[in-house]
C-alpha cells in the first residue's frame, strides 16, 4: 500500500496570468492508482494547477508557465505531443458538458477522433466505458437518444465514461459534483472509489467531506502554494500547519 | 395626470410605428395580388407558372423560364457563397487574431454589405463577364451561339450573387459559431481532439441550425437581387440548358419590362411579382422557424 509509484510530479511549477501569479513553486508527487484531492478556498490555484496537468491552460492567452511537470518521468510540456498527453490525462469538468449528440456518439467521440473506425470495436468501447461509469444499465436502451436528455448526474457519469473511452491513465476531475444533488454526488463518489484501482485520479473539491471520503492523499492549496500535502487521514486529523487546520475546521474558506 | 397621459401617448406612438410596417407589407402584398391575379385567372395558374414561353407581344405569359432562372442563379450563388462564407466565419470566430478581425476583416465585410448593387453589376460586366466569355469561346459547341458564348449568364450571375450574399452568411454563421458553449470546445480538446476536429465534429454541428438560417437568409437576398443580375445575366427569357446560358430572373423580368409595358403585359409583370413574393415568404418563414427553434434550444 505504501510503496506506490509516482505517476505525476512537478518541479517548481510557477504559473502567471499576465502579471498575476496563480501558482507559486508547486512541488507535488502524485501517486499512481490513488485518489489525490486538491482542496483550498476559491482562487487558491487548485483548479489552475489541475488544468496544467493536461495543458488546458494552453487555451488561455497570456498564460506563462515556468517549471516542470512530469508524467511517468517525461516532461509534459516537452516530451509529449499535446494530443498524446490529453489522451493519457483525461479531464472531467465542473459542469457536465456532454456534446449535443447521442449518448453513443458522445462516448465514441474520443476513440473516433483518435482514428478508430471499426463498428464492433467502437460498440465494445462504448459499452465497456458506460459500464465502468456505472451508467450502462440506465442508458443501454436509449444509446441513440440525445445525451442532453439525461439528468445532471447521469450527464456527469456520461462525461466520465467519455473520458474512460479514450483509455487514459490519469483522470482529472474539476469539482465534478458541484452542480449535482446529493444522491448524484454520492454515485460519483462511489464511482471514484471503483475507478482508482485502474486509474490515477486527481480531484479538485470544495467539499471537505468529499475529500475526506474519497481521497487517499490530500493537498491543501492557499494563495497559489501548497501549504500541506500528505495522507488524507493525517491532513484531516492531525494537520501540521495552522492554516490547514483553520481551513478544514471551517474557520475560513 | 399629465404623466399618465404621456405614458399613454408613448404607447400609442410605439404601437403606430409598429403598425406602419405591418400596413405597408399588407398594402404592397394586396396591391401586387390585385394587379397580378387577373392574369392567373384568365390564363390559368399552371399555364402562367409552368408555361415555357414569355412573349408578351403574342399574349404568351409563361413564367417558367424566369422561375428556373432565379432558382439556377440562387443555387449557383449558394454553391459558391456558402462554403466561402462558412469557412470565413469559422476563421473569424476561431482562428483570426482579434486585432486583424477588428481592424481589417470586419470593416471589409461591412463595406461589402454596403456596396450598391449596381456597382457589383459594373464589376461583373467589366471583370467577370469577359473572363467567362473567353472561357466559353474555347468550347467549340458554344462559340457560335451568342446566348451561350457572350459571357453573360448563369455563371456570371452566380459569381456576383455569391459575393453579395457573403456578408449575410458570414455574419450570421459567425454569430452561431461564437454562441456554441465554450464547454463543448473544452470537452473535445480535453479528449485529445485537435482544434480542427473540434471545429468540424462538435462546433459546426452545434452551430448547425444557425448556419442553416444564415444560408436561408442569404438565399432570400439572392432571390430578391435585381440590378446586379440584370447587368450580368444576359436576360434572355429562355429555359437555360447550360451554365453558360443567358438567363433571366423573376426580378429582372419585372425591372426590364415595366417601363414600357401596358395593359395585360403590366399585369403579367405583377403576376411575376406575386410569384416572387410567395418565394420570399416561403424562404423567410423557413428561416424564422429555424431561428426560433435555435432560441428555444439555447
Amino acid at each position: 500500500m505504501d510503496n506506490a509509484q509516482i505517476k505525476i510530479h512537478t518541479k517548481d511549477l510557477n504559473l502567471f496570468y499576465g502579471d498575476n501569479q496563480a501558482l507559486k513553486s508547486v512541488n507535488i508527487q502524485v501517486e499512481e492508482k490513488r485518489v489525490t484531492a486538491l482542496i483550498g478556498p476559491s482562487g487558491c490555484g487548485k483548479s489552475t494547477f489541475l488544468k496544467t496537468l493536461n495543458r488546458m491552460n494552453d487555451l488561455i492567452p497570456y498564460v506563462k508557465i515556468h517549471g516542470e511537470i512530469y508524467l511517468d518521468n517525461l516532461n509534459c510540456y516537452q516530451d509529449y505531443d499535446i494530443v498524446e498527453l490529453r489522451k493519457r490525462v483525461g479531464m472531467v469538468f465542473q459542469k457536465p458538458n456532454p456534446f449535443p449528440m447521442s449518448i453513443y456518439d458522445n462516448i465514441a467521440y474520443g476513440p473516433r477522433v483518435h482514428g478508430l473506425k471499426a463498428k464492433a470495436a467502437l460498440h465494445d468501447i462504448v459499452e465497456r466505458s458506460l459500464r465502468k461509469a456505472a451508467l450502462w444499465e440506465e442508458v443501454k436502451d436509449r444509446l441513440k437518444h440525445s445525451a442532453l436528455g439525461l439528468s445532471g448526474g447521469q450527464q456527469q457519469r456520461l462525461c466520465i465514461a467519455r473520458v474512460l473511452a479514450v483509455e487514459p491513465e490519469v483522470v482529472l476531475m474539476d469539482e465534478p459534483t458541484s452542480a449535482l444533488d446529493p444522491m448524484a454526488t454520492l454515485k460519483i463518489e462511489d464511482l471514484v472509489q471503483e475507478l482508482k484501482s485502474n486509474y490515477t485520479i486527481i480531484i479538485v473539491t470544495h467539499n471537505m467531506q468529499q475529500a475526506a471520503r474519497t481521497s487517499d492523499r490530500t493537498a491543501f492549496f492557499l494563495h497559489g502554494e501548497i501549504v500541506e500535502y500528505g495522507a488524507t487521514e493525517k491532513i484531516f486529523n492531525v494537520p501540521k500547519d495552522k492554516r490547514t487546520e483553520d481551513y478544514i475546521t471551517g474557520r475560513f474558506g | 395626470m399629465p404623466r399618465k397621459l404621456r405614458e399613454r401617448a408613448y404607447k400609442i406612438i410605439l404601437f403606430a410605428s409598429a403598425l406602419t410596417a405591418l400596413l405597408v407589407i399588407i398594402m404592397i402584398g394586396g396591391f401586387i395580388f390585385k394587379e397580378g391575379m387577373p392574369v392567373f385567372s384568365k390564363y390559368g395558374l399552371p399555364q402562367v407558372l409552368f408555361g415555357g414561353k414569355w412573349q408578351p407581344s403574342t399574349q404568351l405569359y409563361g413564367l417558367w423560364p424566369m422561375i428556373i432562372g432565379s432558382i439556377y442563379l440562387t443555387v449557383g450563388a449558394l454553391i459558391l457563397g456558402v462554403p466561402l462564407g462558412v469557412l470565413t466565419a469559422i476563421f473569424l470566430a476561431e482562428l483570426a487574431p482579434k486585432r486583424l478581425v477588428a481592424l481589417v476583416i470586419r470593416p471589409a465585410i461591412e463595406l461589402l454589405a454596403g456596396i450598391p448593387s449596381v456597382v457589383y453589376g459594373l464589376f461583373g460586366m467589366v471583370i467577370v463577364v469577359p473572363a467567362i466569355r473567353a472561357l466559353a469561346s474555347k468550347i467549340p459547341a458554344y462559340a457560335e451561339d451568342p446566348l451561350l458564348s457572350s459571357g453573360y449568364g448563369i455563371i456570371a450571375g452566380s459569381i456576383i450573387l455569391s459575393i453579395m450574399i457573403l456578408p449575410t452568411i458570414i455574419n450570421i454563421s459567425e454569430d452561431a459559431i461564437r454562441s456554441v458553449p465554450a464547454e463543448y470546445k473544452e470537452g473535445s480538446l480535453a479528449l485529445g481532439a485537435t482544434h480542427w476536429q473540434t471545429i468540424y465534429k462538435v462546433m459546426i454541428p452545434a452551430a448547425g441550425s444557425g448556419i442553416i438560417a444564415a444560408v436561408i437568409l442569404g438565399m432570400g437576398r439572392a432571390i430578391g437581387e435585381t440590378m446586379a443580375i440584370i447587368m450580368v445575366a444576359g436576360n434572355a427569357p429562355i429555359i437555360p440548358d447550360s451554365i453558360f446560358s443567358s438567363v433571366r430572373s423573376l426580378t429582372g423580368n419585372i425591372a426590364i419590362e415595366m417601363a414600357y409595358s401596358s395593359g395585360e403585359h403590366t399585369q403579367a409583370l405583377f403576376a411575376t411579382g406575386i410569384v416572387l413574393f410567395v418565394f420570399i415568404m416561403i424562404v423567410n418563414s423557413f428561416a424564422l422557424r429555424i431561428i426560433k427553434r435555435r432560441v428555444k434550444n439555447a
